[in-house]
């Protein structure tokens, strides 16, 4: 049986391409405008590549492939990113 | 004097049915990119959609109805695991582009869920490729693609699309679900065309 799992499966590839912890960014689904944290994603890993879904819409949000050597990710499902930062 | 190779004869022999870098599974891994769809037989649809937009459609009683080949296939999934001597049945894809006018070469593969993933034309002719909807001597379950999935073996199994819901033909290249996301625009596993530019 297939399940999905939470955004936090997503921390291991993602802190691969970026510098700051993404799963506790907030990002918005481009299907239905929803806005929530990386971390409660619905993430389908047994699959070619990490697929995280929007748990409103269910549309794909965000997708991390990871080569031998190389990482594409797909931001198209993203309206947006906020990464919270340390205040200048 | 006899020469002697040792190293020779003590290296394991790679099983020739097996593409580079893939190993022997007996179950039958499921991988999903999303939630299962749930297609009842009685109201799946199968629709081809030419490049001039023109569409046929076929129920599960139009499948059923034709002639369906059973075939025994080795199939090769890219996260390298390969499973040797399934069974099915299904119907020629290419029985569904005989009265089909169309001077395309290549489709995209269209699933109930919103997956997609593009062949070149010809990969889906000539008895390579299956509308399939028995695997096993049984119903495909949903978990497996069914009540009908694609099926086109000398690839690797990503193309073989699940919960096939229509092919559109056209004129130009377009990538799919994962060729979008760095997976192989082909995906020939005896040459490990896993991801761009193998």
């Amino acid at each position: 049986m297939t399940a999905s799992v939470d955004g936090n499966a997503l921390a291991g590839a993602l802190r691969e391409i970026f510098a700051v912890d993404v799963t506790a960014a907030v990002v918005r689904c481009c299907g239905c405008g929803q806005a929530g944290a990386v971390a409660q994603l619905t993430v389908w890993a047994h699959a070619p590549g990490l697929v995280a879904r929007c748990p409103g819409c269910s549309d794909v949000v965000l997708r991390v492939v990871r080569g031998p050597d190389r990482a594409w990710l797909d931001l198209r499902g993203t309206v947006a990113l906020e990464v919270a930062l340390p205040a200048e | 004097m006899a020469i002697v190779s040792p190293g020779f004869h003590g290296r394991r022999r790679a099983d020739p049915d097996l593409p580079p870098g893939q190993y022997l599974t007996t179950d039958f891994p499921v991988l999903s990119a999303g939630p299962t769809p749930r297609v009842p037989a009685d109201r799946w649809q199968f629709t081809v959609t030419t490049e001039t937009g023109a569409a046929t459609t076929w129920t599960w009683a139009d499948l059923t109805a034709m002639p369906a080949r059973d075939v025994t296939v080795d199939i090769h999934c890219v996260t390298k695991w390969s499973k040797l001597g399934t069974t099915w049945r299904g119907v020629p894809v290419s029985a569904f582009l005989e009265d089909v006018d169309t001077a395309a070469d290549y489709a995209m593969a269209h699933s109930y869920g919103g997956y997609t993933t593009n062949l070149p034309l010809d990969d889906l002719l000539d008895d390579q490729a299956w509308v399939a909807y028995r695997y096993d001597g049984d119903d495909i379950t949903p978990e497996h693609g069914g009540p009908v999935r694609l099926l086109v073996p000398h690839l690797y199994f990503w193309k073989s699309a699940k919960w096939l819901r229509g092919l559109t033909l056209m004129l130009e290249d377009s990538p799919g679900f994962w060729e979008t996301a760095g997976y192989h625009d082909y995906g020939d596993p005896w040459r490990e065309q896993r991801y761009q530019g193998d």
